[in-house]
């Protein structure tokens, strides 16, 4: 489904910006438009999807972690092998080619777990463009590994020392970073998130994942599968699965994270918890006060650290069109370890989060079912904090 | 909405132009905030713009962030700020712009903004991240309610658009001055001039800058090509350092000195 004229996907979406920032966001929309449709772009997008990040990634047949469930069977779609090690990279591959073509000489990324901030510095250095990446003071201490990533790659990493000094906040920056520097600088935004046209651009970017998987499972079961899962920050992996299977008689699940709980109100559960309201340039469920004031995320795991989310998954709340629902940091590290153990894969701490959901819900599935797990990201980048928290030195903040 | 332009016109007909002081509502507290208001007015202010706390201001810069944050932790939020102007309109004519960002006003309700801002004296509302585009249910219940929605202009809109801003807004357009977010400024950008002349030539409407106009003689320099300028970081900036008396006389003196090459003649 396309969006409205001005980006709505029913009530949500929109262009909530400040004017300085409308006439780029129509030009980067007219120039998308034209381009996505364009051969020859296809093509120089599909060799760098196909030689540079390592495309198609593979639709393993999780046996181990199938046996040990007892539930359906579980594939896993493998985004965790693509270069830089998450799917981020088939967005940032597409806006930076967009971004060459438009004549932009700079890349600006906001980034939590550091996952797209080391796809958008891999872009702008394989492309020769200047890159400047905004991240949370907290989350530079959680990541510690992905910013030294970025720095090798020839990125400046701006720390962000307001709010919560997380994803939010490093967001909040690089659009203000954005509406100084708009005229030669292209924000390369992360998810499925921020004013349109990017929910919807990065979104079919991301729709690789979900094309992929479908040739994949039916070559391998005959069959569409049963169900989809991947887990859901601002919701770009679960929109990439989704959206190709959009049509088809599958049941697609959106896991979030409920941190501490959501009784304790230290979650990121913006759908399942959440009420609908403007945040970063679109109208969506978020995190909020009742005076309208934001409020803090919480998850362990960075990516999901955010108190909003894509419009297209508020639509698909709305109309039932998938299902959303929340695990716990102690259930995602349930299922991070889980993976680890069965299936010699560490998943990173956002994907374990529909590894957690499938653990939890395995009995409600027949033997004969099909479940596909987005598993979205590597865990290499989640080992430090993981430790900490297994070893106990550090309680889970 | 009427008070707005009687101002304008008051002042054009003595060659005047309308000086715009900006304070973010509730930095430090209300009562300051009051007080601030009414000294600016006494000294020259001529429309006072009341800034909406909110915990997330993408288009404002540090300073205006920090008084937000200010703000907020003392627990200020929308309908305190529409008493607030409540209790101004009580005691000066003064027109007030309101300067708030969307969700809030979402959450308060568009139609209850309105009604509450027309109740409480309040003339206009400035939405940053509204662009017209989205602003139609707000923009039926403001006019309904008789409250300006007033739109703003940037350098990146270019003149094709900026004629359709100037005829969609009411009270005056606002024209950002730099490509940029809010936050005083030793330089303006040298093209400002020029781009304001060109502005002034295609928009009928009253015509205000503002973002970034820290002294009085950036004013003097941008006093001719418009109706009106709107100083904000700069009064927040002191706000931010002193208190009590010497805070109410120290912006007191700053308005009247930015308000002085804005005087006719």
């Amino acid at each position: 489904m396309q969006p409205d004229r001005h980006g709505h996907f029913g009530p949500y979406g929109g262009r909530f910006v400040p004017e300085t920032l409308m006439p780029a966001l129509f030009e980067l929309e007219t120039a998308y438009r034209r381009l996505h449709r364009q051969p020859e772009f296809r093509r120089e997008l599909a060799w760098y999807l196909q030689e540079y990040v390592g495309r198609p990634t593979p639709l393993y047949f999780a046996r181990q972690l199938t046996a040990a469930l007892g539930g359906p069977k579980i594939y896993l779609k493998r985004e965790d092998l693509a270069h830089t090690g998450a799917h981020k990279i088939n967005n940032t591959i597409g806006q930076g080619l967009l971004a060459r073509r438009m004549g932009k000489k700079r890349l600006i990324a906001e980034t939590g777990a550091g996952q797209h901030g080391v796809a958008t510095a891999t872009v702008a250095a394989l492309l020769g463009l200047e890159c400047d990446i905004f991240m949370g003071t907290e989350d530079i201490r959680r990541q510690r590994l992905n910013v030294i990533r970025m720095e090798l790659l020839g990125a400046r990493v701006i720390s962000v020392a307001s709010g919560s000094c997380t994803l939010k906040d490093a967001m909040n920056e690089a659009i203000r970073d954005w509406v100084t520097n708009v005229r030669h600088t292209h924000y390369v935004i992360g998810s499925v998130a921020g004013p349109h046209p990017y929910p919807m651009m990065v979104r079919d970017f991301q729709a690789v994942i979900g094309r992929e998987a479908k040739a994949q499972v039916k070559q391998q079961t005959g069959r569409l599968p049963t169900c989809l899962v991947a887990c859901v920050g601002g919701g770009s992996n679960a929109m990439g699965l989704f959206y190709p299977f959009l049509h088809d008689p599958v049941r697609f699940v959106g896991v979030e994270a409920a941190g501490h709980g959501l009784h304790t109100g230290h979650h990121s559960a913006t759908l399942v918890a959440g009420t609908v309201g403007v945040l970063h340039g679109s109208l969506s469920y978020l995190l909020q006060d009742p005076w309208g004031n934001i409020q803090e995320a919480h998850s362990l795991a960075p990516g999901l650290d955010y108190p909003g989310v894509g419009p297209q998954h508020s639509f698909f709340k709305d109309t039932g069109r998938a299902e959303y629902q929340a695990v716990t940091d102690d259930e995602a590290l349930a299922g991070f370890k889980l993976l680890a153990k069965t299936e010699g894969i560490l998943p990173a701490l956002e994907s374990a989060h529909a590894i957690a959901w499938l653990q939890l819900n395995s009995r409600r599935f027949n033997p004969e079912d099909v479940v596909i797990i987005n598993l979205s990201g590597r865990g290499d980048k989640d080992v430090e904090a993981v430790s900490a928290v297994l070893s106990g030195t550090q309680p889970a903040t | 909405m009427k008070r707005i332009a009687a101002v304008f016109r008051h002042l054009g007909e003595r060659g005047e132009k309308a000086l715009i002081p900006f304070i973010t509502a509730g930095d430090p507290d209300l009562e300051t905030s009051y007080q601030l208001a009414l000294q600016m007015a006494a000294q020259g202010a001529d429309i006072l713009e009341l800034g909406v706390p909110f915990s997330d201001p993408l288009a404002d810069g540090p300073t205006i962030q920090a008084a937000s944050n200010r703000a907020i932790r003392n627990g200020v939020h929308l309908e305190d700020v529409l008493q607030l102007a409540g209790r101004l309109r009580a005691a000066s004519p003064m027109p007030l712009v309101l300067m708030g960002y969307y969700n809030p006003v979402l959450q308060y309700g568009l139609a209850r903004t309105a009604r509450m801002a027309a109740e409480n004296g309040v003339d206009g509302v400035i939405i940053p991240d509204l662009p017209p585009e989205e602003a139609g249910a707000w923009r039926r219940e403001a006019l309904a309610a008789g409250v300006a929605p007033v739109l703003l202009a940037a350098p990146t809109s270019g003149l094709k658009r900026i004629q359709r801003l100037a005829a969609l807004t009411r009270g005056f357009l606002y024209y950002v001055s730099v490509t940029g977010i809010t936050g005083a400024r030793s330089q303006l950008p040298p093209e400002l001039q020029d781009e304001l002349q060109e502005v002034r030539r295609r928009v009928k409407c009253p015509l205000a800058v503002g973002f970034g106009i820290a002294s009085p003689e950036q004013v003097k320099m941008l006093a001719p090509y418009v109706d009106g300028v709107v100083v904000g970081s700069a009064i927040v900036q002191r706000v931010a350092k002193l208190r009590g008396q010497e805070l109410l006389k120290e912006v007191g003196d700053f308005v009247a000195a930015l308000k002085n090459p804005l005087r006719g003649g």
